[in-house]
């Protein structure tokens, strides 16, 4: 059991939207009197994992728990899944649609900026089932 | 000197403690406590928008004012450039000097003068590589002393991107101070500079100065002060004096996007607007705003124009400065060649100042947002403020810290008294009649 728990819903149709949850996130670390540093990459990993569940996973949960040593931050969604996730690594590689890199969104930076800010992350993918990205922070480390 | 100063403060006796500056605050500073507006010092940012929004105008600016000038024996205007947008068919900005001349200044020194050596000295940091500090990038304007107060107070991570270079006021201040003493032969301690303000926020700044030991700057006579005598002055002037001595840069800090033109570097943003800015600096912060060189951020709509203390709106200060600015040169003051001067940078460091935190503990700050979260949700979350409090989330976060009882909150109260009222008429069946004891 974390300390503090938080969840939220993560709607996949509204890309407006996008950004609430790590938004939230960031101001309770913020109040908490987290390590700055490590409010930011938390903010900074957990905004482009958000992103990744409005483009691709058609939504999802994230999951957010706050420890004094470690935030770990779980996001889950139902969508198409990915099918190499290695290839998903590397920076550039991107399947978002024209209407979402109209946007300045879907640089193929999300998952490479979530792996350099955090100092865990985890992809658990079945193609047509879903993605489970966990991440975890922890200050002092990076 | 107090540990907080404020230029901001409440007329007691005028509010009749509506909740309007409570939700405005940007900070989250104020509550209505034994119904009148209480504003915590440790969180005020000086900014204004209470004192803009009040209906009551219960709240105010403290400002110097023209008494104060028999203090010194050489006194100095310094004139910030949104000044000169307060005043209509202006086409020569000397008559505005020579007005402050006329009305007891023994001399004028343009903040606009200062502002042009600000421009150089921020072209200097920004692409000078052997001056250059690290700046991060992108850099932040400090010019702004709300703004940078809002920084201090809830962006720790942005503290070391803010411009460590003096403001155009206190850059006016040492200059004007200098030139004075050269032409006088009076001690520094004779002369007072005194800056026209549009806003209490650089009233604020000169009294608990950040980046700045001690400001320069003797006092701050708000704009409003001094225009009906000003403008009474301008209109009987037989001659005007050359002074003025800026240039389109200068007069153009006045509004919101001069300081970054004057930068000749297209990767900036001016935003401009309290919550604006609170919203470029969160995306700042998540290092979402893309390439960018430089961010000049103004806490009022429209830049200093803006300001609380200015008398005309906003937009038509900016549409005159638009004007008056069409036939002046570029810019007339200039830095020598090599570093940025050792008295234009800040002498300290911007420090994040831990206000907002619920505790310096963390795993009690831990503990107290569970019972937030907690109180949050019996809450009825329609942020009524009839609490005093600007939001629920504030209320519950009010009520753990000590600072209220969960029975402020009137849904809270109501449902208590029915039970209350439950629990009585449950009684009454058993056929209590108020009496000493019920009977069973």
């Amino acid at each position: 059991m974390s300390m503090l728990h938080l969840e939220y819903q993560v709607p996949g149709d509204d890309f407006t939207r996008a950004g609430e949850a790590s938004g939230d996130v960031k101001h309770k670390l913020k109040k908490l009197g987290y390590e700055p540093d490590a409010i930011r990459r938390v903010a900074i990993a957990m905004y482009e994992g958000e992103i990744n569940l409005v483009i691709h996973g058609g939504g999802g949960v994230a999951i957010v728990d706050v420890d004094p040593d470690r935030v770990d931050i779980a996001l889950i969604d139902h969508g198409p899944g990915i099918p190499d996730v290695e290839q998903a690594m590397q920076a550039g590689w991107s399947t978002a649609p024209d209407n979402v890199r109209a946007l300045g969104f879907g640089a193929g930076m999300g998952l490479p900026n979530m792996k350099k800010y955090t100092d865990e992350m985890t992809i658990d993918s079945v193609v047509g089932e879903g993605t489970t990205v966990k991440m975890a922070v922890c200050p002092g480390r990076k | 000197m107090p540990e907080f100063y404020h230029s901001v403060t409440l007329k007691e006796e005028k509010c009749v403690g509506c909740t309007n500056c409570v939700k405005r605050c940007p900070t989250e500073a104020i509550r209505i406590r034994d119904g009148k507006a209480f504003i915590a010092k440790e969180r005020c940012i000086d900014c204004g928008e209470c004192i803009r929004i009040c209906p009551h105008h219960a709240k105010r600016a403290h400002f110097t004012h023209l008494e104060a000038l028999g203090k010194f024996q050489y006194t100095i205007a310094l004139p910030a450039p949104s000044l000169y947008g307060q005043f209509n068919n202006l086409d020569d900005i000397d008559y505005v000097l020579t007005g402050l001349k006329q009305m007891g200044f023994d001399q004028v020194y343009e903040v606009s003068r200062a502002a042009e050596l600000v421009s150089e000295a921020t072209r200097k940091l920004m692409y000078n590589s052997e001056s250059a500090l690290p700046l991060p990038r992108p850099i932040i304007s400090s010019a702004c002393p709300a703004v940078v107060r809002l920084i201090r107070v809830r962006f720790p991570d942005l503290c070391d991107h803010v411009l460590p270079l003096k403001s155009p006021m206190e850059t006016a201040a040492i200059m004007a101070k200098k030139e004075a003493m050269e032409k006088t032969g009076l001690p520094e301690k004779d002369i007072g500079c005194f800056f026209i303000t549009p806003c209490p926020a650089k009233v604020t700044d000169i009294k608990m100065p950040l980046g700045v030991e001690k400001s320069s700057v003797d006092g701050a006579i708000a704009i409003s002060e001094v225009f009906p005598t000003l403008s009474h002055t301008m209109d009987r002037l037989e001659s005007v004096e050359p002074i003025a001595n800026s240039g389109i840069i200068g007069v153009g800090w006045s509004t919101s996007g001069g300081e970054s033109a004057a930068l000749l570097n297209e990767k900036y943003l001016a935003a401009d607007g309290i919550e604006n800015v609170i919203r470029v600096l969160e995306e700042v912060e998540d290092e979402r705003i893309g390439d960018l060189d430089f961010i000049e951020l103004n806490a009022c709509s429209g830049g200093c124009v803006g300001g609380v203390l200015c008398v005309e709106n906003p937009y038509v200060a900016k549409a005159r400065i638009q004007r008056l600015r069409k036939y002046l040169p570029v810019s007339q003051n200039h830095l020598a060649g090599g570093p940025v001067p050792n008295e234009m940078e800040w002498e300290e460091e911007l420090e994040f100042s831990n206000v907002m935190t619920l505790s310096t503990d963390l795993k009690q700050a831990m503990q107290m947002m569970v019972e937030i979260d907690g109180i949050e949700e019996e809450l009825p979350g329609l942020d009524c403020g009839a609490c005093g409090a600007p939001t629920c989330r504030a209320f519950a976060e009010d009520v753990v810290k000590g600072m209220c009882k969960k029975t402020d909150c009137v849904f809270v109260y109501r449902k208590e008294m029915q039970k209350v009222a439950s629990t009585l008429s449950e009684l009454e069946g058993f056929g209590w009649n108020g009496g000493d004891k019920p009977e069973k």
